[in-house]
């Protein structure tokens, strides 16, 4: 190979590295320099050190946040995967119903945040919303699932699931076509009843998928923001307010970066150390 | 297990599924063809007739929101477009030519798949505003360029096609760009369009980036400005209207899903396989 054509290959690479570079590697450097600094969005700029996160740590907002964010993962990921893979071993068959299912069940899920709350606010509100609608009909009062502090997680966790069932559903779905039937069959052979199936065949074949789905969605709900901003807006005060929310109202609203960045950092953290658990999680038995 | 019948119990809970599924839709479409003050005095009232086209009409007739569509399709297609270039020049580059220092700047791109939106989304803010790319469609689109995902995926599909190809074109005399364009870019079709769905899809949808660099009204996208007419929902024409404005501004992502429906599900089938 000539020397010019060892380089035709980085020119072919090159246009995608130099924005990667710039755009989100740089980036990335830099918010660790911005969390070490007292900084406004218009650039004055004062270093200092560590003092930003020693702040979080003492922080009862962040706390609070921090504490709505761990709920709400926990509120979303594991019924989210419990559904999903119920609704993936019920719609796993060749009949034009099940394929109609399959598309409502995953229909929600190509709409944006903005008109899931859109609806979801119309179903919720206890002044026109449907669910009021229909208890007033059962002749029972309108619950204020966006305003009262016990409500306003469940209702987030709830319009989440919603949106997001489809995919999880998707994943299993294409999962479950990867196992052969044959191990059925010779299971049926056995007189193996459907518990000890589901328990012995098909969730330990489904072991990658499922630790892709809770994985992918964690990684997620750690970071959910859309749907507290404009259903709850964070309220009553701060009760439904997410870290990202956190994140955004200190950047945007009291316009101090430093802090958003380092708070931005610890989020960080946080969804990179839930990633290598679960990366852990599924090593040791596939060496096998 | 597919081959066998499901028991009536789990009938019965995948179809209470369904209506939770179709309820939300159903309302929103219901309450979107009545008249506003109608539903001011009882949003019960989108159970009985009469129906009205009005706030569809309204829509047409010069809201911002066409704008608002106009601009997502600028964001979203040019998002897209800009991504199968860039990824298939470099996934191209990476799977097919030995140059220095090529493993190692897969791995660096790749360690980018770990970082998430947050980590960079503020310094990202700040370096647009220095380079006074805020309330532009550059702006709006660079971000969406830069994701890893685009270039491992292409890579590995490049990788999947016989080496002899290239090599028999080689040996032609074609130049690497050439073999890139008229031999090998032509067999990638079904990856460019799962590649483009998912791009589109995830473009049109996002929130968070538009929200903190759109900040002028004629350069919302659709999200953000449907967002800015939920908060200010007192000012707006009323309910009817407003439903209207997610229906009408749902179109266009239901019919790419209805479309690419295929590769969607392919997509998934890939990741789940791998």
């Amino acid at each position: 190979m000539g020397r010019s054509a060892r380089w035709t290959g980085l020119a072919f690479v090159a246009p995608f590295l130099i924005l990667y570079v710039v755009i989100l590697f740089y980036p990335l450097l830099m918010g660790m320099g911005i969390s070490l600094h007292r900084a406004d969005l218009f650039g004055a700029r004062t270093f200092v050190g560590f003092d930003n996160y020693v702040r979080l740590f003492g922080d009862p907002i962040f706390h609070q946040a921090l504490g709505n964010t761990l709920l709400l993962t926990l509120m979303i990921v594991p019924p989210l995967t419990a559904i999903a893979l119920g609704l993936a071993l019920a719609l796993n068959r060749p009949t034009r119903s099940a394929a109609w299912l399959r598309g409502l069940f995953f229909s929600s899920s190509v709409l944006s945040v903005t008109i899931v709350t859109l609806i979801w606010r119309f179903i919720l509100t206890p002044d026109a919303g449907l669910v009021a609608e229909i208890l007033e009909a059962a002749g029972r009062p309108p619950i204020p699932f966006l305003s009262d502090p016990e409500l306003t997680i469940p209702a987030l966790a709830i319009t989440t699931i919603w949106w997001s069932i489809g995919l999880p559903m998707m994943l299993f779905l294409a999962g479950l076509q990867q196992i052969p039937a044959d191990i059925y069959e010779a299971a049926a052979l056995d007189r193996a009843g459907p518990w000890t199936r589901f328990r012995r065949i098909t969730l330990p074949s489904l072991r990658r998928t499922l630790i892709l789905v809770v994985m992918l969605q964690t990684a997620a709900q750690l970071q959910l923001f859309g749907q507290a901003q404009l259903l709850t807006a964070g309220g009553p005060s701060g009760a439904s307010r997410p870290v990202v929310l956190f994140i955004y109202e200190v950047a945007f609203v009291r316009w101090e970066l430093g802090y958003a960045s380092a708070a931005a950092e610890m989020l960080f953290l946080l969804v990179l150390a839930a990633t290598l658990l679960q990366y852990w999680a599924v090593r040791p038995r596939e060496e096998g | 297990m597919s081959a066998h019948r499901l028991s009536p119990v789990a009938w019965i809970l995948v179809l209470l599924g369904a209506a939770i599924m179709a309820a939300p839709l159903l309302w929103t479409l219901l309450l979107s063809f009545k008249a506003n003050g109608e539903l001011m005095r009882d949003s019960a009232a989108a159970f009985s007739a009469p129906y009205t086209l009005e706030n569809y009409r309204a829509i047409l007739q010069g809201s911002s929101l066409l704008r608002w569509l106009a601009n997502s399709l600028i964001v979203s297609l040019g998002t897209t477009a800009g991504m199968l270039v860039l990824a298939s020049l470099a996934g191209y580059g990476f799977a097919r030519i030995d140059f220095p220092f090529r493993r190692t700047l897969f791995v660096f791109v790749l360690l980018g798949l770990a970082v998430p939106e947050q980590a960079v989304i503020l310094p990202r803010h700040q370096l647009f505003a220095t380079l006074g790319l805020h309330n532009s469609y550059t702006g709006l689109i660079l971000p969406g360029l830069v994701g890893p995902f685009g270039v491992f995926f292409m890579t590995q599909y490049f990788r999947a096609i016989p080496k002899e190809l290239d090599e028999a074109a080689l040996l032609d005399g074609a130049s690497r760009l050439t073999i890139f364009w008229r031999v090998l870019l032509p067999l990638t079709w079904p990856a460019q369009a799962t590649l483009g769905v998912f791009t589109f899809l995830g473009s049109w949808n996002d929130y968070w980036w538009p929200l903190i660099s759109a900040t002028r009204s004629e350069r919302f996208t659709l999200t953000i400005g449907l967002a800015s007419s939920q908060m200010n929902y007192a000012q707006t024409s009323g309910l009817g209207f407003l439903m209207a404005q997610a229906v009408f501004a749902s179109i266009p992502i239901l019919i790419v899903y209805i479309v690419f429906q295929k590769q969607i599900v392919r997509a998934m089938a890939g990741t789940a396989a791998r």
